[in-house]
């Protein structure tokens, strides 16, 4: 109170300033350490500080990384982009037409069906984990790539969220005006109402990718084959072997970065589409 | 595929009728029924018939019948296995571990977001930007990935480890450590959904504070607070939820210590009880129980929250 309006601003403009800039540290640093980490050789990751550079290493880490198990690595990536990639298309396709419909289209039974949805994005998954293998173990499809794949499809929550793009961005004038015209329902939902609720299924898809990407609980579950893992779980298991194996400690360091990287330049890069599709779907 | 196929019924000119718009109407549920088929049958095999699947193997449990060779039978036990689950000091350990991380962790790390929310909504602040990606940078780590990372910097010779008043590995150390994982993965993700919330304040609202000499803090905290509650609800029962499945980070730092119990948490006791013990019926029940509790503590904060915005 006694402080001049000026300097009560500034003291506060600073304060402000050094809790983000402390914020962010925390944030990064842990970043930082996997970065410095990955370029060390087993040697110099035991005897350098956390977050100092040693005899740079990362070439060597990367070509032991790619060639342990005769490159089963690159089978994980390829996995994660495959479970993750395809799975997000997939998915936020599926989430759309649902969100849509249940949005704009009077079907019997489309009030019981928003209610389960709305219940299923309360239902913890690791519940479902052991009826799931089950499930599958009865249908004989446990240890392969479906088992993993089909459950990751579903997002409830991706459901409702196309339904709140698809009732702000698609007008019900410009949907009549297609039916006036002659159009089929599905037509006009391909042509009209998927284009119109772009951005907010971008933030669909880069979300259900993050998902699938980052799952560990069902592949862990599911599979049993190297070959099929995604990275994470490859990742782990490698990990459970560093106490014994000391060597395993770059492959697992140098993986991680690479399963992060993506990632995080996706977030960078679609900074701007995400956001406004979040901000969408979490103020109504 | 005929009967899928959606009538062109708008496509008639309407003869003065009522047969059109009917027709119309008929049309659009039958393009509706197409278009969310692909999600209920998802839905349905991935969430409704695994819940009730493990309804039902709750109630059983495996006996082996005379030496064993024919194979295990099913034997129905009616409520026997949640009895097991309840009375089993390992399950309450797990319960008592969980509970304590959601009352250390979500505080902090909620409230962490709605502080760096605010400061980054706040009229003084530079590079809003810059701020918000880094802090939201760990939710695109995968959560191994954000474990491993964590149990490394914990790991003696880290030099983290000689700042701290305890080991972060050691038996009263591991609690806190795990909280700290998950903080850090998710109070980027939750601060971006507080600010995108707090943009959407009417600026109106917030100039008449101003115009009635209220400053930055007390409009963040008597004008923004209060309008982005109900986002601040939703926010809360997506981490009780999250919360209650703790599962991967105790599991990633059982590798580097030996503080982290095979049943730390619930969800580890019913990976233990199911692909360990291969005891379907006590995983089984375990899992019913996890969603029940799971689904009482969502109602009771959408509860809270119907109260509040009242």
């Amino acid at each position: 109170m006694t402080q001049s309006p000026v300097g009560s601003r500034w003291t506060s403009r600073t304060v402000v300033h050094v809790l983000l800039v402390l914020a962010a540290l925390y944030a990064v640093l842990p970043l930082v350490w996997l970065v410095t980490s990955a370029t060390k050789s087993v040697g110099d990751f035991s005897t350098t500080g956390a977050f100092e550079f040693g005899q740079f290493n990362l070439g060597a880490n990367l070509s032991a990384l790619f060639t342990q198990e005769n490159g089963v690595f690159l089978a994980w990536i390829r996995n994660s982009l495959l479970y993750a990639g395809l799975g997000a298309v997939l998915g936020s396709f599926i989430c759309a037409a649902c969100g849509y419909a249940i949005a704009k289209l009077d079907f019997p039974g489309r009030r019981a069906l928003f209610a389960v949805t709305l219940a299923g994005v309360l239902v913890p998954t690791t519940a479902l984990a052991l009826p799931l293998y089950l499930l599958a173990s009865q249908l004989h499809v446990v240890g392969t790539f479906w088992a993993v794949f089909v459950p990751l499809l579903t997002n409830p929550f991706g459901v409702y969220l196309a339904r709140v793009y698809a009732e702000a961005a698609v007008p019900g004038e410009v949907l009549e005006a297609a039916r006036t015209d002659g159009a089929g329902e599905l037509r006009t939902f391909f042509t009209i109402g998927l284009p119109m609720m772009r951005p907010g299924l971008v933030t669909i898809f880069l979300f259900q990718f993050v998902g699938i990407w980052n799952n560990f609980f069902l592949p862990l579950v599911m599979l049993t084959d190297p070959k099929l893992f995604p990275m994470s779980l490859g990742l782990y298991q490698w990990s459970t072997r560093v106490t014994q194996f000391p060597q395993y400690n770059p492959l697992v360091i140098t993986g991680s970065l690479l399963a992060v990287l993506p990632l995080a330049a996706a977030f960078v890069l679609l900074h701007r589409q995400w956001r406004s599709g979040l901000a969408a779907g979490s103020v109504k | 595929m005929t009967v899928l196929t959606p009538e062109r019924a708008a496509s008639v000119p309407a003869p003065a009728g009522s047969g059109a718009p009917a027709r119309g109407r008929r049309g659009r549920g039958r393009a509706g029924l197409v278009l969310v088929a692909p999600f209920a049958l998802l839905l349905t095999a991935t969430v409704l018939v695994p819940i009730g699947y493990a309804l039902y193997l709750s109630l059983f449990t495996d006996r082996l019948s005379g030496l064993g060779f024919s194979g295990p039978t099913q034997a129905f036990v009616a409520l026997g296995n949640y009895a097991g689950v309840l009375t089993d000091s390992a399950f309450h350990a797990s319960l008592g571990n969980v509970a304590l991380f959601v009352v250390v962790h979500i505080p902090i790390m909620l409230g962490l977001a709605l502080l760096l929310a605010l400061l980054i909504d706040s009229a003084v602040v530079r590079l809003r930007r810059l701020w918000s990606l880094a802090v939201f940078l760990p939710y695109a780590v995968p959560t191994v990935i954000t474990g491993l990372i964590w149990a490394y910097l914990y790991s003696p010779g880290s030099g983290l480890t000689a700042l701290l008043p305890i080991d972060p590995l050691g038996k009263t150390g591991i609690l806190p450590s795990i909280v700290n994982i998950a903080t850090w993965q998710w109070v980027g993700y939750n601060m971006i959904i507080f600010y995108t919330a707090l943009q959407a304040v009417p600026r109106d609202v917030l100039e008449a504070a101003r115009a009635d000499g209220a400053g930055g803090f007390r409009t963040a905290w008597s004008v923004k607070v209060p309008m982005i509650r109900p986002t601040m609800f939703v926010a809360l029962v997506f981490t009780v939820i999250g919360s209650l499945q703790l599962f991967t980070e105790p599991l990633v730092l059982r590798g580097f210590t030996g503080s982290v119990t095979s049943t730390w948490s619930p969800s580890l006791y019913v990976y233990e009880a199911a692909f360990i013990a291969n005891d379907y019926g006590r995983a089984a029940a375990a899992s019913v129980l996890l969603a029940l509790v799971s689904a009482l503590l969502s109602a009771l904060v959408m509860r809270l929250s119907n109260r509040r915005s009242r």
